[in-house]
C-alpha cells in the first residue's frame, strides 16, 4: 500500500478541503470585526484552532475587549488540551515532535486519527489532516481577509449574519442528544439575560461558568461537546 | 490588540502542548472531560446569542435573527458548514435590502 492508497490519508485529504475552504468566512468576519490583515494571519497561524479564533474575533466584533475575546479563546481551547491527553496515549509520540504535534492538534486531525485502528494509520491520518487544514487554513483566511477588506461596510453584505451561522454551524454537532442541548438552551438564555447589565464580553464567560458548573456536578457521557466539527466517517459514507 | 492576539495564541497552543505532557495516567479523568465537554457546548450557545441579539449592552432584534433561523434550517437539511455561512450571510443582507435593521 503506497502513502496515497491509505485510507487515513484520503480522509484527511478530503477534510483538509472542506475544513481549510472555510478559512475563507473566519478571515472575512475578522476583517468585519475591525482585526487587520496581518493580525487576521497571525491568529491563523499561530492560535490556529477555528472555534477559538471565531470566539476572538466574535467576542471583539460584540464590543468585548481583549481580556474577554482571550478568556474566550483559552476556555474553547481547553478542549484540544484533552484531544492531546488521547493523542498521546494512542500515538505516543517522542518528546520532540509533542511540539509540532501540539500545534496541529485540533478537532479534525484527532478525528481523523481516532477514527482509524492500525497504529500507523493513526499517526499518517493525525499528520495529513493536522498539516494539511493548517496549510489550507492559512490561504483561505488570507483569501477571506483580502475579500472582505474589499467589500465594504460587512452589515451590507450580512457578514454580521454570517458570524451567527458560523457559531450555529459549530455549536450544531455538539447537541445532537437531549442533554447538550439543555445545556446549550440554558446558556443561550443566560447570556440574553445578562448582556443588559455586563461589559460587552462578560456574558460569554457567565455562560462557561453555568456551562463548567454543570460538566463538573452532573453524571452524563464524558464525551458530550468533545464530537468535532466534522465526522470524517460518515456511516456507510464514501470514506 | 497585537498583545491580546499573541497572549490568547499562546494560551490556546500551551493549552495543546500541555496535554501531551501530563502523564497518561492523568488521561481518564472523566470530570475534567466533562466539563471540556459543557464548557465547549456552553461558550459556543453564548457566542451564537451575542452575535445574534447583543449591540453593546443592548439586546437588539434585527436582521442578525433571520440569519439565525436560515442558519439553523440550512443544518437541519446536513447542509456543509460553509454553505451554512453563506445562508447565515444571504438571510442578513437580503432582510436589510427589504428594510429591516
Amino acid at each position: 500500500m503506497t502513502f496515497w492508497q491509505s485510507p487515513a490519508v484520503k480522509v484527511g485529504l478530503s477534510i483538509s478541503l472542506a475544513t481549510g475552504l472555510y478559512g475563507i468566512s473566519f478571515g472575512a468576519l475578522s476583517v468585519a470585526a475591525g482585526l487587520s490583515f496581518w493580525q487576521t494571519m497571525a491568529l491563523s497561524l499561530l492560535m490556529f484552532s477555528g472555534g477559538s479564533q471565531y470566539a476572538f474575533v466574535g467576542v471583539l466584533a460584540g464590543g468585548g475587549s481583549g481580556v474577554a475575546a482571550l478568556s474566550a479563546a483559552a476556555l474553547l481551547g481547553i478542549r484540544n488540551g484533552v484531544y492531546a491527553m488521547q493523542l498521546n496515549a494512542l500515538l505516543q509520540p517522542r518528546a520532540g515532535k509533542k511540539v509540532l504535534m501540539a500545534q496541529v492538534t485540533i478537532d479534525e486531525s484527532t478525528a481523523t486519527s481516532t477514527g482509524q485502528t492500525d497504529p500507523a494509520e493513526r499517526r499518517r491520518g493525525f499528520w495529513v489532516a493536522g498539516v494539511g487544514i493548517f496549510i489550507l487554513w492559512n490561504i483561505f483566511t488570507a483569501v477571506g481577509a483580502l475579500a472582505g477588506n474589499a467589500l465594504g461596510d460587512p452589515k451590507q453584505w450580512g457578514l454580521d449574519g454570517a458570524a451567527v451561522a458560523a457559531f450555529l454551524g459549530l455549536l450544531w454537532p455538539r447537541v445532537k442528544a437531549r442533554q447538550p442541548a439543555a445545556i446549550a438552551v440554558l446558556c443561550a438564555v443566560v447570556t440574553v439575560l445578562v448582556v443588559p447589565f455586563v461589559p460587552p464580553g462578560v456574558p460569554i464567560l457567565v455562560a462557561a461558568v453555568v456551562a463548567g458548573a454543570i460538566g463538573w456536578f452532573r453524571n452524563g457521557h464524558e464525551t458530550d461537546g468533545l464530537e468535532p466539527d466534522l465526522d470524517p466517517y460518515p456511516a456507510g459514507g464514501q470514506a | 490588540m497585537w498583545w491580546w492576539i499573541l497572549a490568547a495564541s499562546a494560551a490556546v497552543f500551551a493549552t495543546k502542548l500541555l496535554g501531551y505532557l501530563v502523564p497518561a495516567s492523568w488521561m481518564k479523568h472523566p470530570r475534567m472531560e466533562r466539563v471540556a465537554g459543557t464548557l465547549t457546548i456552553g461558550l459556543l450557545a453564548s457566542l451564537t446569542m451575542i452575535n445574534t441579539v447583543a449591540s453593546g449592552t443592548a439586546v437588539t432584534l434585527d436582521a442578525r435573527i433571520g440569519a439565525l433561523l436560515a442558519a439553523g434550517v440550512a443544518l437541519w437539511f446536513k447542509a456543509p458548514f460553509l454553505v451554512v455561512v453563506v445562508v447565515g450571510a444571504a438571510a442578513a443582507a437580503l432582510l436589510r435590502l427589504a428594510g429591516m435593521p
